[in-house]
């Protein structure tokens, strides 16, 4: 799960992490009122779930109280286009007004703290090259970034700090703050199971001061069920309204652009596969849905029901390796959320499991507009077809 | 002839609640030796004919169970795998889907420099169909006995790839599910060392998907140690970048761990690598035919 930036920076703040001063503003006039409490300069800050604000015109310097409202004004309802927000952009609704920090003479670090799979440990990643893509450093100077992993058994330790301080080549009078920073980085990161906090930029002021000018937390959606306050930061206004839909009855979907063959299949790898074999059969996937192992009538429907909401779709390909499940059962789902939702569509059904035969012919005698294929090159095939308004 | 499981296997269910005692069953139907749950505080019950006990140490006493498949509810499935390697269970199989990440960091530094090998979590098991062996939640009927390994980090995808290579005849040694989380217990490269030294398995698919980089890993293993046919196939070509495909562990971050980068690397390394799902099983008749 994601969170704005002044989420993050409150959850890091309360662990001992240095933060600039701020707050949330949601209108013109309560960034103003932050404004003004904060004292001038101060910057404002677009608060949406991706990077890349600053040069799309979402972080602004204002010196005083008209600045403010003005810029408030203009990003308030703007929709930001980053490269991470992809064409279609995010519209701002909430505004960080933060005390502006004089950046004439300070450095600008990387520092980040993942859950490396190979070595199965937290590591911390930082790097000198800070205020810039992290992806694009990685892929230039892999060198330049420098990683410390976490030893489970005994946590960070202070030296591990240190390596790290003196790789970022931090003045020795800063290190006693840099092994606090750190630290409560550490700490926080397995306090509310991140699976990332990315500080980006990570500032040593003139005089000496390390801050998270920036600051990026994601929490691992597993271990959500132990953090009931930290559940309450999602914003269902950053994610896709049908994804939002989908996950309330525990479906896992996905909108992609540019596909018209909506998807329907059991299990996340499957799934994948079978987008996979839609676009090599000429067509594009419109989505990834993945409605569970044990797929039963009750989540048929309400898959239907989701990609009945996608206008792009001009086909419905269903693809269920039953197993142990009833093929006669899932078929009679399928009917049954065929016919309630009215769904226009064609329809290709490709089942495997027990009494297939059974399910195909049921499907046949229905009388809807359904094909069935017995393997996956033919539904694929097939459904293309029906897409681009072909029939086979 | 199999690795992991088979006729010796002696297996144990942790977690006997609606879940683990229907696939506690469904094993058995099967053929796999189910020998006894464990659920704390309904020791001395029986469950389905199977005998339950509070603690594991305690079952491994009375029924000499060897293999323990884990169905314990997130918040408890690290405990359950730790206490059976602290019994001295050499083969733990976790089918819980949703183990905390942190939680499974603990569970690889608790199991270091211990004899117990772990499979998952949230994978489908591991079955050796020849030997009648079967510790998972996969359909055992698609299955067929034979001397092809499997190794995949999906579920109904592994199904359909077994199913195509049992519709040509041709039946599999063992197939392991290694899950489809970000930290599991083996990983491609070591299933692939226990197929490699198989003498049962003649030929291997290795399935994989987006994200991390043990797709990569194994491929430079096949490069220097596999002799063995190797087919492989990587869900996920058409997956965008930064989106989680279901799996906690399949998604390409940072303009890594995609389909196209494994693809390549596992060319690289002489697997013969399909780009659609549905020629996996062809492509293994194919290799084998070859003398």
């Amino acid at each position: 799960m994601k969170i704005h930036e002044y989420q993050g920076k409150a959850v890091l703040a309360s662990f001992g992490v240095p933060v600039p001063a701020g707050k949330v503003a949601y209108s013109v006039v309560e960034a103003a009122e932050v404004a003004k409490e904060l004292g001038f300069p101060v910057v404002v800050k677009a608060q949406i779930h991706a990077g890349g604000r600053g040069k799309a015109g979402g972080v602004k310097l204002a010196r005083s109280a008209d600045e403010v409202e003005q810029i408030a004004k203009t990003m308030l309802g703007m929709t930001l286009r980053t490269h991470q927000t992809g064409p279609e952009g995010r519209t701002v609704r909430r505004l960080l007004i933060e005390q502006a920090m004089d950046l004439e003479g300070s450095r600008e670090m990387y520092l980040a703290v993942v859950v490396d799979r190979a070595t199965a440990s937290p590591v911390f990643m930082a790097s000198s090259q800070g205020g810039m893509d992290i992806e694009e450093v990685a892929a230039k100077d892999p060198k330049a970034i420098v990683k410390e992993a976490v030893d489970p058994a005994v946590g960070f330790q202070a030296f591990q700090a240190r390596k790290l301080a003196f790789a970022l080549d931090l003045p020795v009078a800063t290190l006693p703050r840099a092994v606090s920073f750190m630290q409560a980085l550490h700490k926080a990161f397995e306090a509310v199971d991140a699976s990332l906090l990315e500080i980006n930029p990570f500032l040593m002021t003139k005089a000496g001061a390390l801050l998270a000018l920036d600051a990026k937390v994601n929490f691992d959606d597993n271990a959500l069920y132990r953090h009931p306050d930290l559940k309450e930061l999602r914003d269902l206004d950053e994610e896709d309204p049908l994804e939002v839909e989908a996950s309330k009855f525990g479906l896992n979907y996905i909108k992609l652009e540019g596909g018209n063959v909506g998807c329907m299949v059991n299990g996340a790898g499957l799934a994948m596969a079978t987008m996979d074999i839609i676009k090599l059969a000429g067509g594009a996937p419109a989505n990834f849905l993945d409605v569970g192992g044990g797929a039963n009538a009750e989540q048929i429907r309400n898959a239907f029901r989701i990609l009945m909401m996608d206008k792009d779709v001009k086909a419905v390909l269903i693809n269920i390796f039953g197993g142990i499940l009833r093929g006669d059962v899932l078929a009679e789902g399928v009917i049954a959320a065929v016919r309630d939702l009215n769904v226009q569509v064609p329809v290709v059904i490709r089942i495997k499991g027990n009494n297939e035969e059974r399910a195909k012919e049921m499907l046949r005698q229905s009388g809807l507009n359904f094909a069935t294929a017995d393997d996956m090159t033919e539904a694929a095939r097939r459904v293309v077809a029906a897409a681009a308004g072909r029939t086979k | 002839m199999s690795v992991l499981v088979g006729r010796s296997s002696r297996v144990l269910v942790q977690g006997m609640g609606k879940h683990g005692t229907f696939h506690a069953v469904a094993c058995r139907e099967y053929g796999t030796k189910v020998v006894g749950g464990v659920t704390p505080g309904k020791g001395g019950t029986i469950i389905e004919g199977f005998p339950i006990f509070d603690s594991v140490r305690q079952a491994v006493d009375e029924t000499g169970a060897n293999v323990s498949m884990i169905f314990v509810p997130p918040p408890g499935a690290a405990d359950a795998i730790m206490e059976a390697a602290d019994a001295g269970i050499p083969l733990v199989v976790c089918i819980t889907e949703g183990v905390p990440t942190l939680d499974m960091v603990k569970v690889a530094e608790y199991l270091k420099g211990r004899p117990t090998r772990l499979i998952g979590p949230n994978c489908p098991g591991v079955i050796s169909p020849g030997e009648k062996c079967k510790v998972g939640i996969m359909p055992g009927h698609i299955h067929k006995g034979g001397s092809v390994g499997v190794v995949s980090r999906s579920g109904t995808l592994t199904y359909e790839a077994v199913h195509q290579l049992t519709s040509l005849g041709i039946g599999q040694s063992t197939c392991i599910g290694i899950g489809g989380d970000p930290i599991i217990g083996t990983n491609h490269t070591q299933a692939l060392e226990l197929f490699n030294k198989d003498k049962g398995t003649r030929a291997i698919v290795m399935i994989g998907e987006i994200g991390g980089n043990a797709e990569e890993e194994a491929a430079a293993y096949v490069k220097k140690h596999v002799k063995k046919p190797v087919v492989g196939f990587i869900a996920g070509q058409t997956a965008p970048p930064g989106r989680r495909m279901g799996h906690a562990g399949a998604i390409i971050a940072g303009g890594r761990g995609t389909a196209a980068e494994k693809m390549k690397a596992m060319k690289a390394a002489g697997i013969h690598v399909v780009k659609s799902p549905a020629d996996i099983g062809a492509a293994i008749a194919k290799v084998l035919k070859k003398p």
